[in-house]
């Protein structure tokens, strides 16, 4: 059974053919790479899978079964989690409440159980906050489990994003330029985190402009320019096919 | 105590408490029970208006217009048609909420000005009606309210009386909003103001929260109508004005967005300055309004979160220790 599959996709803004006709498929247990020029259409094939944007045509399947139009709450409750390249962080919240709103949906968040403030919310929540200080300790926040969101720097707001979509708990985890705006060593930290997500079973879809990561962890890669796709396969072919290698060329990001 | 008052649950509800079970102590005369019962009806109205605006960022320049529609069902079904006041007001907060239900999903699409705008034109909407329809509401004059407040035998006549009821209730509002705050659905209700898109994909229904909020705020708005119009005896279409709304918004603000302590002061200040002011004559209004500008240049979050922020900061730097 495929994970995830994209069926002639395409999304155009005003003219604009940000994703045009595009197919693959996601097989589950891998660390599937997609990258590709600025402007290329990977944030918004991002959107297009997670529900943020509706297609203008083709589907999109999960397990088989098609889920385009579904609102993004619903993907995420079938399994899909998500980052943004855009931090999309609540910053009118602390940190480990951010991490906390990815428990969303395993909390039986009701209204009324709220208001009471019954039994079981108040035991659910402590232990998701455990759960969560200890996501925050794994993507390397362990020492701004209780700061405010608003008083992180941009990397740890990265990573801060990463534990939120850990928290949901994914079958797919989808992660939009996790490294972008890092320095090396917090970029090797979150190639390690990607890797250990991946070895619990998680399968996690990275687009990143990081060649010297994406060559690293993949087990496959696609390659879109102007929203269509260039070139699909493993690493080493990516890395000598002529039409990846011209598409890249006078581009800031050289192959390493 | 403003330390205490702002860290929900740090004995919070118990300053409150004390402090109305002790208000009375210095009472002088029925005039001050009646700006304590105004305050209190405001504070339960805000608090719950704050949960929409504070927390879920979701602006509403109509809830004059529920709280109106509540008072006047009161009005009317224990008036002509002599139901049971509880009754009455429990009709009038179920049709409120199904309003409000029906008008949520469509304006809570919209944000920011837009969606002000929506809910301003549906409170305008409703004092339209309200002033139009005037065999059933008496039209601009208004109407009266001779059934008294009751349940079970149980009567609130004296200001005495009216005082002790709605303490008891903004206690159990306050406690039930400290509750829902800090839930999981409160979470979900601060991320819908913090980033909706954040909150979706991690599985929050965004709009199912914030028409729930919406509804709540509503229901509790029509509930204090209902309670109001026995109070004062007499209700007019000005209850459901523009002025009325901004009113409650600015008690909002003004204590402070997203704290429900704020909501109380906000009501407090709001509710008790004009009765001081009068003391300024001609120039009441023009005092009032540099007040609230005062507050807002030099709080900008709002009373008890700047004041909150203030002491944080000042119990970090004497010891050089950071507050948890
Ligand atoms: N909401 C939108 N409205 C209009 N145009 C959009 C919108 N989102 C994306 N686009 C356009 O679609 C194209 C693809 O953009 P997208 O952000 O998906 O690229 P990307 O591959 O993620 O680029 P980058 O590497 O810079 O993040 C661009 O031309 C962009 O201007
Ligand atoms: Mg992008």
């Amino acid at each position: 059974m495929t994970l995830l599959k994209v069926d002639d996709l395409s999304k155009e803004f005003g003219g604009v053919h940000a994703i045009e006709d595009l197919s693959f498929v996601i097989e589950p247990g891998t660390i599937h790479a997609i990258i590709g020029p600025n402007g290329a259409g990977k944030t918004t094939l991002f959107n297009l899978i997670t529900g943020v944007y509706t297609p203008s045509a083709g589907e999109v399947y999960l397990d088989d079964r098609p889920v385009t139009g579904k609102a993004p709450f619903e993907l995420a409750r079938a399994g899909m989690s998500r980052t943004f390249q855009n931090l999309q962080v609540c910053l009118n919240m602390s940190a480990l409440d951010n991490v906390m709103l990815g428990r969303h949906m395993h909390l039986k968040p009701g209204f009324v159980s709220g208001l009471l403030r019954l039994p079981g919310v108040v035991r659910r929540d402590r232990e998701a906050r455990q759960m969560c200080a200890g996501l925050m300790d794994f993507v390397g926040l362990g020492n701004h489990i209780h700061a405010a969101a608003d008083s992180l720097p941009y990397g740890a707001l990265k990573r801060l994003e990463i534990a939120r979509a850990l928290a949901a708990e994914p079958r797919l985890l989808l992660l939009d330029e996790p490294a972008a705006g890092l320095n090396s060593a917090e970029t090797r930290e979150i190639d390690a985190v990607i890797q250990k997500v991946a070895e619990r079973g998680v399968t996690v879809v990275l687009v990143e402009h990081d060649m010297k990561l994406v060559m690293g962890i993949s087990d496959h890669v696609l390659v879109l320019d102007y929203g269509r796709k260039l070139a699909e396969g493993r690493p080493q072919d990516i890395r000598a096919n002529p039409d990846v290698i011209a598409a890249y060329l006078g581009t800031a990001h050289a192959f390493a | 105590m403003l330390k205490v008052l702002a860290s929900p649950r740090g004995g919070g509800l118990l300053v409150l408490i004390v402090l109305i079970a002790l208000l009375p102590l210095g009472f002088q005369n029925n005039f001050h029970y009646d700006v304590a019962i105004r305050v209190g009806f405001n504070a339960i109205v805000v608090v719950g208006l704050n949960l929409l605006i504070g927390y879920a960022g979701q602006i509403s320049l109509g809830h004059a217009g529920f709280l109106a529609l509540g008072a006047y069902a009161s009005a009317i079904l224990t008036g002509s048609h002599d139901w049971p006041p509880v009754l009455a007001m429990l009709t009038g907060a179920v049709g409120v909420g199904l309003l409000a239900f029906v008008v949520a999903r469509p304006v809570l699409r919209l944000k920011g000005h837009y969606l002000a705008m929506a809910t301003l034109g549906m409170g305008m909407i409703i004092a339209i009606v309200l002033n139009t329809e005037s065999q059933l509401t008496g039209g601009p004059d208004g109407m009266s309210v001779w059934v008294s407040f009751g349940v079970a035998g149980l009567e609130a006549n004296t200001p005495r009386q009216w005082y002790w009821l709605v303490g008891a209730l903004l206690v159990v509002w306050v406690w039930l909003a400290l509750n829902l705050i800090d839930s999981p659905f409160g979470r979900a209700l601060k991320a819908v103001h913090g980033s909706e898109v954040a909150a979706e994909v991690v599985g929050v229904d965004t709009t199912s929260v914030k028409v729930t909020v919406f509804v709540v705020s509503a229901v509790v708005a029509s509930l204090v109508g209902s309670l109001s119009a026995h109070y004062i005896s007499f209700i007019s279409p000005q209850e459901a004005s523009f002025f009325h709304s901004i009113e409650l918004v600015i008690m909002a603000v003004l204590g402070g967005m997203a704290s429900i302590y704020g909501s109380l002061v906000g009501a407090a200040i709001l509710t008790v300055l004009p009765q001081v002011l009068t003391a300024f004559e001609d120039f009441e209004h023009l005092v009032f309004g540099l007040v609230m500008m005062a507050v807002m240049i030099f709080m900008p979050k709002g009373i008890v979160p700047s004041l909150g922020l203030w002491l944080a900061g000042r119990a970090r730097r004497p010891g050089g220790e950071a507050a948890p």
